[in-house]
């Protein structure tokens, strides 16, 4: 009994290096796992705006297609992919919706203040319970939604230029068309 | 030429380190001296031939030798010459050459200083350093190789990331990495000590220096990261929970413990098992934290390009070295016997206390920074957990050991008393009700939990200096008696009390951060803005050229009270090269708070964004980190490390017999 102790170390090791063996699988790559929620229903959802009084609800989004983005003041890759959100807001005008996941209102103004707001409005998830609803594991997530309310594309961790060249426009260019 | 020659002189080290993994080990097994000396020899020459593949490496880079391809990729000839000798290790491959190069310089270290080692122990513990290079030049040679050339040169170089041309960060790899790979001695100790199935006081006053000088660099490390990461990155934060920091921070909670439970097996010659544990697992995380740097499995600010291939050699690394040492502790460590019991309220209690929350505390780490690793297993991302777990878990289990560091060190060996330990402590009691009061009278309203943390570190501050006065019985014998104990205490008995303020500086620093103000404003030249009790006067924005960039240098005066304190110049600076800005951020600190300035972003009508924070205590954080290094350095000067070498001088005259193993 008392040898099994000893062996204990080694055992979780083992498992660990499972793990790690698991996320060096050829062709593994987590930018782009799917989302069990593709082509279902986006959530429904009724957030607080950042700012003033306005709600942003799923209802409310309906009849366009979107790009909702989860972020946090306290997530070190939103400050990396902020400058692209930027880009997509200024110079190609997405349309695109924040979920601000777990977080202080101020803590957000601030970081808004700080390197610019690129977002049409703010929906405030405290609780991260819409979070929840949408399958995040950790911030930053990106969701494309359809005009009719569905979530077609995942994008997990902070969007690349190329993600949103090849990937992101092209599917709202698709989107916008149909 | 030259990069050829620093190639080779890698593979001929690869050869080297096989010779010195295998024919000392051998020796030991058979007892053959001549065979235990090779480790010895191997050792210094494995340490010659990678400092001149180092040097062959800096020398490319110096002359801006493009048809290497590294040099190409991270170079520059505009580039200052300090970022081009540092740029060196600011890439995967010339940092795994430097990893590899302190290796070696420890190796070399043992060989050295080893003389009172017994030689079997001696020879079996550069076996294992040599296996730990085997592994790493084969991971260099085979996918990192830092000489391969281009054909033809290209005529300029791709220039370093600007956010990396720093000279804080120019020296934090060094540091970091000598503290991390410092570790693999006491790890190859450990693995000696477990095929001998030896493990005794001696063994630990053996190791104990070792892991003292590795923990000291690697404090220096991180705090140097975390300092860099404050000033450049400009928005005043200091430490991220980024995978990379955690990387560096789990190493360095398990070598405390082990710092702390090597005293015991040294002193009471109990608790073998375990530290031989902690020796192993502290150097496993560091090879973990390199595996996650380097194998992309994490995304990270910091991550080097990634690569699965490397990511595939290092897991098989991993799993030897990893693997392998906890088999060998699985089946070898039942064996050792515990020697001297103990009441659960002595001071071995309060250790294995103080071990119990630091290996927690890096449990909970650990956990926060694969929890993205471990979702994957379920069909989830790589993502960050982010400061509300971190912060929820790890400094609930932080506070207790800071409680208890004030305590620890009143308790006698075996039995301790704690109420007379807690009695004696009153005035600490007094000092910390001060502080508290007198915070929470300056900051009414302001945030309770930073308070208490101040309450907290006025705690270990006051109990580390009552336990000292108690040393040397202040106020109790005449002074010239108090004087003369003071002299003659044991400087590891300086080294732990100044290490322990150390702490209490520090943990003062982190408390304090959370009363920070900050203002950001948009203003014209001549326009200013309020923050603490300073103004802030934008004069004006000038145009300057750098030696790769050009910057936006902006004039700010402070003034207090319509004094005027300091002009300072914050800047924005722009890489043509890399087309990236960075900031320079102007700090003014009078060492009880930091005024911080950034210059943000401007626009065609001559308006800029003026972000100023000021963030009183914070330079205590990085002050606390410097003075527990230093109590390491003190430690680590006292006379016990030293005394087997001179009783072996003593004996050497008289002995003619040559020792076994010369």
């Amino acid at each position: 009994m008392r040898r099994l102790i000893y062996l204990l170390p080694v055992l979780l090791f083992g498992v660990l290096a499972g793990y790690f063996a698991l996320a060096l699988r050829p062709g593994y790559d987590p930018q782009t796992l799917p989302s069990a929620m593709i082509d279902k229903p986006a959530p429904d959802f009724d957030l607080a705006a950042l700012q003033g009084d306005a709600k942003l609800s799923r209802d409310g989004l309906i009849g366009k297609p979107i790009v909702v983005n989860f972020f946090a003041s306290w997530c070190v890759p939103c400050r990396i992919e902020h400058p692209l959100l930027m880009r997509l807001s200024q110079q190609e005008h997405i349309p695109l919706y924040g979920i601000d996941y777990k977080d202080k209102p101020e803590d957000a103004q601030r970081l808004l203040t700080q390197l610019g707001d690129p977002y049409r409005l703010i929906g405030m998830d405290r609780e991260g319970h819409v979070g929840l609803d949408f399958g995040v594991y950790g911030v930053p997530e990106t969701y494309v939604i359809d005009k009719t309310g569905r979530i077609r594309k995942r994008f997990v961790g902070p969007l690349s230029a190329e993600q949103v060249d090849q990937e992101l426009l092209p599917l709202l260019r698709q989107l916008s068309a149909s | 030429m030259i990069a050829e020659l620093g190639h080779f002189a890698l593979i001929l080290a690869l050869f080297v380190a096989i010779v010195q993994a295998s024919v000392p080990l051998i020796g030991a097994a058979r007892r053959h001296a001549g065979w235990m000396a090779v480790g010895r020899t191997c050792a210094l020459v494995e340490f010659g031939l990678i400092a001149l593949a180092m040097a062959a490496l800096m020398h490319a880079y110096v002359t801006s030798d493009f048809s290497v391809a590294n040099v190409y990729e991270n170079s520059h000839t505009d580039k200052p010459l300090l970022y081009k000798l540092t740029g060196v290790w600011g890439n995967h491959e010339g940092s795994m050459l430097l990893w590899v190069f302190m290796l070696s310089l420890c190796a070399a270290a043992v060989a050295v200083f080893s003389d009172n080692l017994p030689p079997a122990l001696r020879a079996r513990v550069l076996a294992v350093q040599g296996m730990i290079g085997v592994g790493f030049l084969l991971f260099i040679l085979f996918t990192s190789n830092p000489f391969l050339r281009l054909w033809p040169a290209p005529p300029n170089g791709r220039g370093l990331n600007p956010v990396l041309q720093d000279p804080g960060l120019a020296f934090h790899p060094p540091f970091l990495y000598l503290g991390y790979v410092g570790f693999s001695v006491a790890f190859a100790f450990a693995v000696a000590a477990l095929i001998e199935g030896r493990v005794d006081a001696a063994w630990a006053r053996w190791v104990r220096p070792w892991t003292l000088a590795s923990w000291c660099a690697l404090t220096i490390g991180i705090a140097m990261g975390s300092w860099w990461a404050y000033y450049t990155l400009g928005w005043g934060g200091w430490w991220f929970w980024d995978p990379v920091e955690n990387a560096s921070f789990m190493p360095w909670l398990v070598g405390t413990a082990l710092i702390h439970s090597s005293i015991v097996v040294e002193k009471r010659d109990t608790l073998k098992s375990w530290t031989i544990l902690l020796a192993i697992i502290t150097f496993s995380l560091s090879l973990v934290g390199t595996f996650l740097v380097r194998s992309g499995v994490l995304t990270s600010v910091h991550a080097f390009a990634t690569d699965p291939t490397r990511g595939t050699f290092i897991l098989l690394l991993l799993l030897v070295a990893i693997g392998g040492s906890l088999t060998l502790y699985a089946v070898r460590a039942p064996a050792l016997k515990g020697g001297g019991l103990f009441a659960p309220i002595s001071r071995e209690g309060a250790l294995v206390l103080n071990n119990l929350l630091l290996s927690c505390g890096c449990a909970t780490v650990f956990l926060g920074t694969l929890y993205p690793l471990f979702l994957d297993a379920v069909g989830g991302p790589k993502l960050s957990v982010g400061f509300p777990f971190f912060n929820r878990t790890f400094a609930p289990l932080m506070v207790p050991m800071v409680i208890a560091v004030g305590v620890g060190p009143m308790l006698a060996w075996k039995r301790g008393d704690l109420l007379g330990a807690l009695q004696r402590l009153w005035v600490a009691y007094i000092a910390t009700a001060v502080t508290l009061l007198v915070a929470f009278y300056v900051t009414y309203g302001g945030p309770v939990l930073a308070v208490l943390g101040l309450g907290l570190a006025a705690w270990l501050g006051s109990a580390v200096l009552v336990e000292f006065a108690e040393r040397i019985r202040l106020f109790r014998l005449p002074l010239a008696d108090s004087f003369h104990r003071a002299i003659h205490l044991p400087r590891s008995a300086y080294g732990m009390t100044i290490a322990h303020f150390g702490l209490a500086v520090s943990v003062a620093g982190f408390a304090a951060s959370a009363f920070a103000q900050e203002a950001i404003e948009v203003l014209r030249p001549g326009e200013s803005l309020h923050i603490a009790a300073y103004t802030l006067t934008l004069q004006k924005v000038e145009r300057m050229p750098g030696p790769n960039y050009t910057a936006d240098d902006a004039s700010v005066q402070i003034t207090r009270d319509g004094t005027q304190i300091a002009v300072v110049h914050p800047q924005r600076r722009f890489f043509p090269l890399q087309q990236q800005t960075t900031g320079e951020t102007a700090i003014r600190t009078n060492l009880l708070a930091d005024l911080y300035v950034a210059l943000g972003d401007g626009d065609a009508e001559g308006n800029w964004t003026v972000r100023a924070y000021w963030k009183p205590l914070v330079p205590w954080i990085w002050i606390g980190a410097v003075i527990m290094a230093f109590g390491g350095l003190v430690s680590l000067s006292d006379r016990r490390w030293r005394v087997g070498v001179a009783a072996r001088a003593r004996r050497a005259p008289a002995g003619a017999m040559p020792a076994p193993g010369e």
